[in-house]
């Protein structure tokens, strides 16, 4: 299954291939990875998508807490959630599906935040399902150039994750 | 007090009461090693004479004193080169802390001489490790070093020391307290779990303590002895964990594993409650995890979380240090009347000694070979069990860890994890130079005492008097063992045909060197060896084995622990 897992650690230099490497050498898979400052300058957060049975997640947690720069661990889909992900796409936009992509971008709630004479750039946020299914709306042709900004959450109500 | 980066690093060792530091000079530890010279006072420096021993003799230092070990090598070659001892010591959890010299922080990246990213490269082998950037950050970061080494699940620390911080001043008080957010080893096991695994005991009609590494490091050899006999049930040990339950107590089983005994595995086979203290389950331990211990219920009692429920589901997780969580445990036995059912263990015991009857590890010194078992048992017989052995990895591994019968912790120091042929020699310097009056042993073959051999000139220049026990076959028997059973007796590479002469080669070293080949003169020529007269002496006992020995009993790769070949 697919988890989201988010951690606070130590805004060291290292830090982060500690946590890639722990991934690599034990085999377990990452998805998107995804870290930055937070507003706690001596502290990031680090959040990953992975996947695996219930009993590998439970393996990735235990060894990531085991990291001497990381705070905290917390797999934010054990509970309910807000997912989101960041998506540029640079699309080919030109005769009809100029206004064919326009509408499509209006359907997805995203927006045009550059236009050329035969490019649009588009920018969509939503979880990462919703930007999944953006990409196979447009013709595999179109596409000139993605990039998306792997997942963060949070949890949902009172719960959070900080010192 | 205003001090080089240098002499902060040589106060700071004194002040954390560091005895040794094994190590090998180099360009970019060289103002360390200047104030090594002028500041030293209690600090002993061990000069080796490659660096992957000095890792290995800190780490032999630590296993049989508890203490953390401490090694000094420079930049590039000299990281590299205790690349093998610090993965040693990581898969064993033993405390260290490796200090590395690094060119100066202005070269760091720029493909400088003996330029290494030794951080980078012992980041996967490492509990932690650190490159000191700021002079002024130097003595915290070493208090730190030792703090992660030795708490918790102990482990290696690696901290590099860039040439321009070695020189830079600052003032140097030593740090009394460190506080570090991200880490907080558990001091406490959970006391409803724990007083859950006891009423489990209780209840159990078959259990089995299953015990290892975990409980040397964590000094619980008392109260695991305690709660057995309290208990009333077999102990086995693995590899890391033998010598914390005496071998000689009649509740021991032996060993449980690969080359375990039959009675420990079919224990473990039969039993209906694992309780599992400082164990991991490791794959040599469990066979064929499918087939691992069908009808047990399993408590695992372990400091680290990640141990648990990684191999093998766990039916009671305990994370806590050992000692205290045996201790907690005797106390609730303390308090109660419970204990378990007479009849359940009769029969249990009589089903046991059925096994043991097998008699697994008997063996005949029969023809004019030397067997390696008996080679083994005479040193046993001749140290009166009292020695600290070391050992290298195979055969004569395996041997030593069945017939020298280990009745105390701290006593078998072998490289159980990653499996280090090299090891044994350097670390019985390390266990040596901590015990200058016990008989310390290398039991080693004539492959891996060649992996580390020109340790015997750092033997000659610190008068260690290390007893090299070498069963030499000629060949590396594990290795052909492996072939004969499973690759049609195709020794691919598993003979070497031009050993030196190893008497003449100790006596090149400055050393005494002996030759047995004789089974009639065996226990005479071992006394002679052990002798008062050899007591300061560096003596290489050179034993030629028979060849056609293998290690048994062995479960295959792939079998479970009830599908045993005997002989």
């Amino acid at each position: 299954m697919r988890h989201i897992i988010s951690m606070l650690m130590e805004n060291e230099s290292g830090a982060l291939s500690r946590v890639s490497g722990l991934f690599s050498a034990r085999g377990y898979n990452i998805q998107s990875l995804t870290v930055a400052p937070t507003e706690d300058g001596s502290i990031s957060r680090l959040t990953l998508v992975t996947n695996g049975s219930e009993q590998q997640i439970e393996q990735i947690v235990k060894h990531l807490n085991r990291l001497i720069d990381v705070i905290k661990v917390v797999d934010i889909t054990e509970g309910s959630h807000i997912e989101r992900e960041l998506m540029l796409v640079k699309l080919k936009a030109v005769g009809e599906m100029r206004e064919e992509i326009k509408r499509l971008t209006e359907i997805f709630r995203g927006t045009i935040v550059d236009v050329t004479a035969n490019i649009y750039s588009v920018q969509l946020v939503g979880e990462s399902q919703k930007l999944d299914a953006f990409v196979s709306a447009i013709e595999d042709s179109l596409i000139v150039e993605i990039v998306r900004s792997g997942a963060v959450g949070l949890m949902r109500g009172e719960k959070s994750l900080h010192l | 007090m205003e001090l080089t980066g240098a002499q902060i690093l040589i106060h700071y060792l004194e002040d954390e009461g560091v005895e040794f530091i094994w190590g090998y000079p180099g360009g970019a530890a060289l103002p360390i090693y200047d104030a090594l010279d002028t500041d030293a006072k209690k600090l002993k420096h061990i000069l080796v004479r490659h660096e992957q021993a000095a890792v290995h003799a800190a780490d032999g230092f630590a296993r049989s004193t508890g203490k953390p070990g401490v090694s000094l090598v420079t930049s590039g070659p000299g990281a590299t080169n205790t690349v093998t001892g610090i993965a040693t010591a990581f898969m064993d959890s033993i405390p260290m802390v490796v200090i590395t010299g690094q060119v100066p922080t202005a070269m760091i990246g720029l493909d400088a001489f003996q330029e290494i990213d030794t951080v980078g490269i012992t980041r996967p082998i490492v509990k932690h490790n650190f490159l000191v950037r700021d002079v002024n950050d130097l003595a915290m970061t070493l208090k730190k070093a030792f703090y992660i080494a030795t708490t918790g699940r102990p482990g290696p620390v690696v901290v590099d020391i860039p040439k321009d911080v070695q020189n830079a001043k600052s003032n140097y008080e030593y740090p009394q307290e460190v506080n570090l957010r991200s880490y907080i080893p558990v001091t406490k096991g959970h006391s409803g779990q724990i007083k859950k695994a006891v009423e489990l005991i209780l209840l159990a009609k078959k259990p089995i303590l299953y015990t290892g590494g975990g409980v040397v490091l964590g000094n619980a050899s008392q109260e695991l002895i305690q709660l057995a006999h309290e208990l009333g049930c077999p102990v086995t040990n693995t590899l890391m964990g033998l010598g914390s339950f005496p071998a000689s107590d009649p509740q021991f089983v032996g060993m449980l594993g690969m080359h375990g005994t039959y009675e420990a595995n079919l224990s473990m086979h039969d039993t209906d409650l694992i309780i599992a203290i400082g164990a991991r389950f490791d794959d040599r331990v469990t066979g064929n995890l499918e087939k691992f211990c069908p009808s047990a219920k399993v408590i695992h009692v372990d400091i680290d979380p990640a141990s648990i429920s990684k191999n093998v589901a766990v039916d009671i997780p305990i994370v806590g240090p050992v000692k205290q969580v045996l201790q907690e445990m005797l106390n609730i036995l303390s308090k109660s009347t419970v204990r378990p059912n007479k009849e359940d263990s009769k029969l249990w015991w009589e089903q046991i000694e059925e096994w043991r009857a097998t008699n697994c590890l008997n063996f005949e010194q029969v023809g004019s070979k030397i067997k390696p078992q008996a080679a083994i048992r005479a040193v046993w017989e001749v140290t009166n069990g009292d020695a600290y052995v070391t050992s290298d990895v195979g055969q004569h591994q395996m041997f030593a860890a069945q017939y020298y019968r280990f009745d105390k912790p701290r006593r078998w120091i072998n490289s159980g994890g990653l499996g280090t042929m090299g090891f044994g020699l350097p670390a019985a310097m390390g266990v040596q130079q901590a015990f200058p009056d016990e008989t310390v042993i290398c039991v080693t073959g004539e492959g891996s005492i060649q992996m580390n051999i020109q340790e015997m000139s750092t033997c000659l220049q610190y008068g260690l008097p290390i007893k090299v026990v070498c069963l030499n076959n000629g060949v590396l028997g594990m290795v052909r063992q492996w072939q004969e059973f499973f690759y049609d007796r195709r020794y691919s590479m598993s003979y070497m045909e031009s050993l030196p002469d190893f008497t003449k080669l100790a006596e090149a070293y400055g050393h005494v060197g002996l030759k047995i080949d004789d089974p009639a003169k065996l226990k005479e020529q071992l006394a002679e060896a052990f002798s008062d007269a050899n007591k300061d002496k560096f003596v290489f006992i050179n034993i030629i084995t028979d060849q056609q020995e293998n290690v048994y009993p062995m479960i295959p790769a792939g079998a479970g622990l009830n599908e045993m070949i005997l002989v």
